[in-house]
């Protein structure tokens, strides 16, 4: 067998007996590896040293030109997503990770090139644009795996996958900060070195994920498993193929609900160790803000895994009304919690805050789910990764400028966040009025059984074995 | 494709769920001991 037929889907149904089990860490291998996108700030500084080493030299790159590299990347991993979703749905999740893994490392080897040379347009073709492909790939090939292989708990299967792309920056962060402390000498600050090693961890270990993944023989059910006689309104037994679904308004309405979310959440993430600095002001050090910064990383990763599972029981409509609900009375009483000088009440408003920010991400393959069918749920999914590219847009500029407009206007530092807290829960309200028109998808977008568009692999082996162990 | 059972052992789910947990573990310490300090 050669390897490209290994990758080939036909090769990745899952043998009788095999454990379902096995695929989450298989799908965890890949977001653990691409999660690291989200510490990738910890090599900004080191990479304005590059020539002047113990501090910045004429000719040695700027915060804001770095600052690029990841904005390509996220930008990227949202078209990458929705460009290559139909693949990686119809090649199987083996040839997707095997995909993703090339992408993601070679991205890391061309920026090891590109700063051992010191020219930064590598780093952002290198880490931004390779690196960005092997993100939105990796990011969306476990998904519909996970789903079909939990019929009876979708949420938190692709739930624990999610979870993972926010546990991947924990591991990466004092990883990397580790590899340049060793390969830092007098005459290099380590940055390239580490970027190379990194590249061929993270290889190894999607790869890995690569040979692990399974797909379920069609037919093929939990042990136990009866799947309900009677459906839900809002959870659909046919299938939606991928450009009608994104023609469909649910599509879209969900769209906004996950940008909303998404964009109430990613503004405050990024601020929030400033946020608690001026909001009490002498009574949270800049330590303890970088611990509150961790704290709500853990919440972050840990909202994905919750909030995802307990849509399996609540539904995932009323999931993200519960985000809304709960969010737009969170975010109203951070101003108060601010005006008594509660340090502990703000910052329990925002670690449920960003634990509801996790678990919008990591609810919404389920929701698609429910709306569209299993056969392309991937694919959907990667045109809706689009809804973070442009939140990763909204969210910063409406903190950064509306704070920058309140204090030029002699507004304290200390309340220069108020309206910012009002207009994310006014973002939340849209969010909620959209969620509330999302209805069942019309059966004209339903795929026929005798459909030409695309071969359907769940009944092209169709004579293969159905029993596997849960 | 071979139709014959071939069962998951307990042994290779060990393997693979400690291949991604103990990293993720690792790291959830780290940021759960830096996030201390917001308490100090």
């Amino acid at each position: 067998m050669s390897l490209l037929s290994f990758l080939d889907r036909e090769h990745t149904v899952a043998r009788p007996g095999f454990s379902r089990w096995m695929v989450p860490p298989a799908a965890l291998c890949v977001h653990l590896c691409i999660g690291q996108a989200y510490a990738f700030s910890v090599f900004n500084l080191p990479m304005t040293r590059l020539l002047g080493l113990t501090q910045s030299a004429p000719g040695d790159w700027k915060l804001t030109d770095l600052g690029w590299i990841f904005s390509i990347a996220i930008f990227v991993l949202g078209f990458s997503a929705a460009i290559f979703g139909r693949w990686v749905e119809e090649g199987g999740p083996r040839k997707a990770m095997f995909t993703a893994a090339c992408c993601w490392a070679g991205g890391f080897f061309v920026s090891a090139f590109g700063v051992s040379i010191h020219q930064l347009w590598l780093v952002y073709l290198g880490y931004g644009l390779l690196g960005g492909i092997g993100l939105g790939i990796g990011y969306i090939s476990p998904v519909s795996t996970l789903i079909k292989w939990f019929p009876d708990r979708p949420g938190m299967a692709t739930g624990m996958a999610i979870m993972g792309f926010g546990g991947g920056a924990f591991i990466a962060s004092p990883l990397s900060v580790w590899l340049m402390s060793v390969f830092r000498t007098s005459h290099h600050i380590g940055v390239a070195p580490t970027f190379a090693v990194l590249g061929a961890v993270y290889f190894v270990f999607m790869i890995v994920g690569s040979i692990i993944v399974r797909v379920p023989a069609p037919g093929w059910k939990p042990e136990g498993y009866v799947e309900p006689e009677q459906t839900k309104k809002l959870i659909t037994r046919n299938d939606v193929f991928v450009y009608d679904a994104i023609k469909t308004p649910q599509f879209w309405l969900i769209w906004w609900v996950l940008c909303l979310n998404v964009t109430a959440g990613i503004g405050v993430l990024g601020q929030a160790s400033a946020m608690s600095q001026e909001m009490f002001p002498g009574r949270v050090t800049p330590v303890a803000a970088a611990g509150f910064v961790g704290l709500m990383s853990l919440f972050n990763m840990g909202g994905r895994f919750g909030w995802a599972s307990i849509s399996d029981y609540i539904g995932r409509r009323n999931t993200y009304f519960v985000f809304m609900l709960l969010g737009i009375a969170l975010y109203c009483t951070v101003p108060y919690m601010g005006r008594i000088g509660s340090v502990s009440g703000f910052v329990i408003c925002f670690l449920i805050i960003i634990s509801m920010y996790g678990g919008g991400f990591s609810t919404v393959p389920a929701y698609l789910k429910d709306m569209f069918g299993t056969r392309y749920v991937g694919a959907i999914h990667g045109w809706l990764i689009t809804a973070w590219s442009m939140a990763g847009i909204f969210g910063p500029v409406l903190i950064n400028y509306i704070r920058e407009y309140n204090v030029t206007h002699g507004v304290p530092k200390a309340h220069a966040y108020n309206v910012t807290m009002y207009i994310m829960a006014g973002l939340l309200v849209i969010g909620f009025i959209c969620n509330f028109f999302v209805k069942a998808v019309d059966a004209r977008y339903h795929m026929k059984a005798d459909d030409p568009r695309g071969s359907n692999p769940q009944t092209a082996n169709a004579t293969a074995p159905a029993a596997a162990r849960a | 494709m071979s139709t014959q059972d071939h069962p998951t052992t307990t042994l290779q789910l060990i393997l693979a769920w400690g291949f991604v947990g103990i990293p993720l573990i690792f790291g959830v310490m780290q940021t759960l001991i830096n996030s201390m300090r917001l308490f100090q």
